[in-house]
């Protein structure tokens, strides 16, 4: 067999710097906890430097990221539990590492832009715990590791909705921890079945994502049912219809900062699982059962498309757009196709920005108006004009206009999928019309017409909130204008998958419909 | 056989070390006690610790001992000294300095202070001790009624409150039961293989070819004698008892009860079903496996549903208890390497979880152990944050959230399971997990989420003592640690794969 990742760690640092990227925020957190009550500010610069030290750390990653590279750099392996095979084993390639690098950026923009109102310290150590959570989950190439990491990032999210959300927050949190934790323990199960099974062709026992995928070779049905154990856990946390109905509760009960997290990092958890435990492990059974996999995501795209529609509550409105968009990621990503699913990949981070953005917007407009119902609130548009105009931005961008980034992910998924399952297709783009209809609706109800005497003295954006806002809407004009940077990371590694799987299965992805020189001329299309 | 003169066993007086500083330590704490005054703050509980902590560096010793010479079978095929005996040896001595230590207060607190409970922890310890050691029935029998008369005075050792008499009263009766049931499998053993040596039980059966049909005494005598374990270890359909047991005993004692009661029961029956009946695994495998599947089920189930925090935890122990004969299930396989360490693992682990857990519950539920009702955790972060924290780090740990032991410990046994192709009872019991889950994450809420009630502020301030506080810190500690780098304690269980025969 060909060794597909033999330069492990061409691109190098002088330290290791995805283990810091786990750590800082980890120690942050504990420092957090043990830093006096009663200095409160000091709490908070110390919870602010060390979530802003890890999105520099990214930053960098990012800048010394090797393009064109397609496999695991700056990976770093160390012995852990030697005698069950597991290993302290991370790496980023082109998939996680903008994933990675949207995580560095947006914890420390919620930490600065979302206010917890009460119990600040507690707050924030699980917001840097949380941060230490979903970092290590993007970042490990270990079966056990990234389980442990899934796993964890349950616990600061299960108090972050309980303790700092709204008036049901703590069904929904206990609903939220539940699903996910359903889902956990069929993945549990598959992956010790996973590295117990690839014993045999491994000569010993190993749970390291990279040697049991180059050298374990599982026979079709138990492939199948390793996958659907693996499949379900993303599948909730997608999440994916019909397993998607925490999310809305979850996310309309969590705390704005909890909402920006949530919709921004935490449900790609999902959607890169499936590509790194589904796809790109079990590629016989991911294609054997893409058509389950298509129809359900066609199914919550139009279904998430028709309940935004007839939301009351705008953050239940944005809520269920994620469920739709997601959707469009699972659709790319088992459409093999590697514009389908480079596509999705971008997806899940103009996603990430694009909803993290509107969550952070309408924690705004709850601040102020102390509502979020969608009949309440009347012609913002004239009191804060510039406050309208980023809401404009961001709720364009999640429609996915043109010259802005959700066109981008959006058109190479659709595109891409067109080759390979055209009938889905056909469907899903009735969503981005929907997707039209529901959020220009609600912007229409929101911000037009004569503010009423409670809206008119809806206040202006705040120097503040605008700061926080800046990198968010500076993103989604970037990748959209210009998503070439971004593309060139993501491809290699993409192609990757996609190679394996034509080698695993004698599938044959279709010829690309695009060439790569022109990705900067499809915005005018 | 000497018909004349008595033929006495020679003694490997060096090799029973802990168990003669038990006895003798007991002894005489009991008759100093009695002839002075009553001993000044925590000294009762002092004395106790000092005796265990003795017992826990002679086992370390003999651990070592071991690993140069080899495990061996003493006094007359009666006491196996092995990895697995001084594993268990070890759990037991520190699970009884950690609940000695944590009693002390308690005991002030509910004006009981006196020699008695200790001494009948160190006794009871003792029989747990025999009980993992032992090579033959007979011996493993004293241990077990050393060990359950013990526990039975002990639950009713508080001496105002009508629980805990009822309480001991229902232990005493149905382990009674349990213990004539198991009498009687021995005794049924003894009757179709001549031998009440546990190794040589194994010898026989795995010479003796019986005759199809022949062989239905055996297996009347594996079943009862699986029922008397089974009960001890509290799995469902055995664990009738516990729930009311648990909940009526005093809080530490119910610590005991499920950490050395349970270290001992499972490491009998791990030594019956690995040493005497292996060539059996066919019959009794399939038992235990309903009997894991019914506990991991009905223990989650029920558990949520309580709304005492001590039954709760006494649903989720029989839960506990169902992971572990997952574990006894693998061991059962031809060939398994895994199920053996995996239980022993778990064992060690939930006993460190489960007394820290039960601390701060006897801390919570405030003088007079008068209410354990889920409401008198309410606010107890705002409270005691520190102790709020401890036991939600218990809690995460028996949920099975990684970084804590508990995730080793399930992770271990699911391994174990998967390692035998088990695959549905691996996958019943973390779903089954999932719903008790449920069940930590109410005590969570109740502490961390839950608004103040009217009343709230009448009630008694929590008093956190050094010596509860220490063994809170030692067993959160300890849990985290494993979580974190559990390697050394997975290499400790998988030596103890090798029973002396």
């Amino acid at each position: 067999m060909i060794s597909i990742f033999a330069s492990e760690t061409a691109a190098t640092l002088p330290f290791p710097i995805l283990t810091a990227l786990i750590l800082v925020p980890l120690v942050g957190s504990l420092l957090t906890l043990v830093s006096s009550q009663r200095r409160p500010e000091i709490t908070k610069l110390i919870a602010l430097l060390s979530s802003v030290l890890t999105g520099a750390l990214g930053l960098w990653m990012l800048a010394s990221f090797n393009t064109g590279e397609a496999s695991y750099q700056f990976a770093s392996k160390h012995q852990w539990i030697s005698s069950w095979g597991i290993g302290w084993h991370v790496g980023v390639d082109g998939i996680s590492l903008f994933l990675v690098v949207l995580t560095g950026i947006l914890f420390p923009l919620v930490i600065v832009g979302c206010d917890p109102h009460h119990d600040e310290k507690r707050y924030l150590a699980w917001l840097l715990l949380l941060e230490a959570g979903v970092m290590g989950s993007f970042l490990s190439l270990d079966l056990f590791l990234f389980f442990l990491f899934f796993e964890i990032v349950l616990v600061p999210m299960y108090f972050l909705i309980g303790g700092w959300g709204y008036d049901q927050r703590i069904y929904a949190a206990t609903k939220f921890f539940l699903y996910t934790m359903v889902g956990s323990a069929f993945m549990l199960v598959g992956i010790v079945t996973t590295a117990l099974l690839a014993k045999k062709d491994l000569g010993h026992i190993s749970f390291d994502l990279v040697e049991i995928a180059e050298g374990a070779n599982f026979a079709a049905s138990t492939g199948r049912w390793l996958f659907f154990a693996f499949a379900i856990a993303f599948a909730v946390k997608v999440p994916l219809f019909p397993l998607h109905t925490w999310l809305p509760d979850a996310h309309t009960q969590a705390p704005t900062g909890g909402s920006v997290i949530l919709a921004g990092v935490l449900l790609k958890l999902g959607t890169y699982g499936l590509l790194r435990f589904g796809v790109y492990l079990f590629p016989e059974a991911a294609l054997w059962s893409r058509e389950i996999f298509l129809t359900l995501a066609v199914i919550g795209i139009i279904w998430g498309a028709i309940a935004a529609t007839m939301q009351k509550d705008l953050k239940r409105l944005v809520a269920y757009s994620s469920v739709a968009h997601l959707g469009f990621i699972v659709l790319g990503t088992f459409a093999f196709t590697s514009e389908a699913v480079g596509g999705g990949v971008m997806q899940m981070i103009n996603h990430g920005v694009s909803t993290g953005a509107l969550f952070l917007l309408v924690g705004m407009i709850y601040e102020r108006r102390h509502t979020r119902l969608i009949s309440e609130l009347k012609g913002l548009q004239k009191v804060a004009p510039i406050f309208a105009a980023a809401f404009m931005v961001v709720m364009l961008s999640s429609i996915g206009v043109p010259g802005l980034n959700g066109f981008v992910g959006e058109f190479l998924i659709l595109i891409g999928t067109f080759n390979t399952a055209r009938w889905w297709v056909v469907v899903a783009a009735t969503g981005v019309i929907l997707a039209a209809l529901y959020l220009l609706w609600a912007y229409q109800r929101v911000f037009h017409g004569e503010p009423d005497e409670a809206n008119s003295s809806f206040q202006e954006l705040r120097l503040r909130e605008g700061l926080v806002l800046l990198p968010f809407i500076g993103l989604i004009i970037f990748c959209g204008v210009y998503p070439k940077p971004m593309l060139d990371r993501i491809e290699p590694s993409v192609k990757l998958i996609l190679e394996r799987v034509e080698e695993k299965t004698g599938y044959l992805a279709p010829a690309p419909v695009l060439l790569e020189d022109e990705h900067g001329q499809e915005e005018e299309g | 056989m000497g018909d004349q003169v008595m033929q006495y066993p020679a003694i490997d007086w060096l090799a029973i070390t802990p168990i003669i500083i038990l006895l003798g330590g007991m002894m005489i704490n009991l008759v100093i006690a009695s002839l002075t005054r009553a001993w000044p703050r925590a000294w009762y509980a002092i004395a106790t610790v000092e005796l265990a902590v003795a017992c826990v560096i002679v086992e370390m010793f003999l651990w070592h001992d071991v690993n140069t010479d080899g495990s061996r079978i003493i006094i007359n095929n009666a006491i196996s000294i092995d990895h697995f005996t001084l594993f268990c040896w070890i759990g037991i001595a520190v699970a009884l300095a950690l609940v000695s230590l944590s009693t002390s207060e308690y005991l002030r607190r509910e004006s009981l202070d006196g020699p008695e409970v200790y001494a009948l922890y160190i006794c009871a310890a003792l029989g747990a001790m025999i009980m993992s050691a032992s090579n033959d029935m007979i011996v493993l029998f004293l241990g077990l009624e050393t060990l359950s008369i013990a526990l039975y005075v002990l639950a009713a050792s508080h001496r105002r409150r009508a629980e805990s008499q009822e309480s001991g009263l229902k232990y005493f009766i149905l382990g009674g039961f349990a213990s004539a049931f198991f009498l009687y499998g021995i005794a049924l053993i003894y009757g179709s293989t001549g031998t009440t040596s546990i190794s040589g039980i194994g010898n026989v059966l795995s010479t003796e070819v019986f005759v199809k049909g022949d062989d239905a005494m055996l297996l009347a005598g594996i079943a009862l004698l699986i029922v008397g374990l089974a009960f001890k270890v509290a799995v469902v359909p055995f664990h009738f008892w516990t729930p009311d047991v648990y909940q009526g005993a005093p809080t530490l004692v119910t610590a005991f009860m499920a950490s050395v009661g349970k270290f001992a029961a499972f490491a009998a029956l791990v030594r019956v079903v690995t040493v005497a009946l292996p060539t059996r695994a066919e019959d009794w495998r399939p038992v235990v496996w309903v009997l894991a599947i019914l506990s991991v089920v009905v223990g989650s189930v029920l558990a949520v549903v309580q709304t005492d925090v001590k039954r709760m935890l006494a649903y989720s122990s029989i839960s506990h208890a169902g992971f572990m004969m997952i574990g006894i299930e693998s061991i059962g396989h031809t060939g398994d390497v895994d199920g053996l360490p995996a239980t022993v693992m778990y064992l060690m682990i939930y006993s460190v979880l489960v007394i820290g857990t039960f601390t701060v519950v006897s801390l919570v539920t405030r003088t007079g152990d008068a209410s354990s009702e889920i409401g008198s955790f309410r606010g107890l972060g705002k409270e005691r944050p520190a102790l709020a924290l401890a036991m939600t780090v218990f809690l995460l740990a028996q949920a099975g959230m990684p970084l804590t032991s508990g995730f080793i410990a399930k992770f271990g046994v699911i391994k174990a399971a998967a390692t035998n192709h088990s695959y549905a009872v691996a996958l019943v019991a973390m779903v089954a997990s999932v719903i008790a889950a449920l069940l930590y994450l109410r005590i969570m809420i109740s502490m961390w989420l839950s608004d103040e009630e009217a009343g709230d502020e009448k009630r008694e301030a929590i008093a956190i003592p050094v010596s509860a506080g220490f063994v809170v810190a030692v067993s959160a500690v300890f849990t985290l640690l494993v979580g974190v780098w559990p390697s050394w304690l997975i290499d400790a269980s998988q030596a103890a794969l090798q029973l002396a025969k």
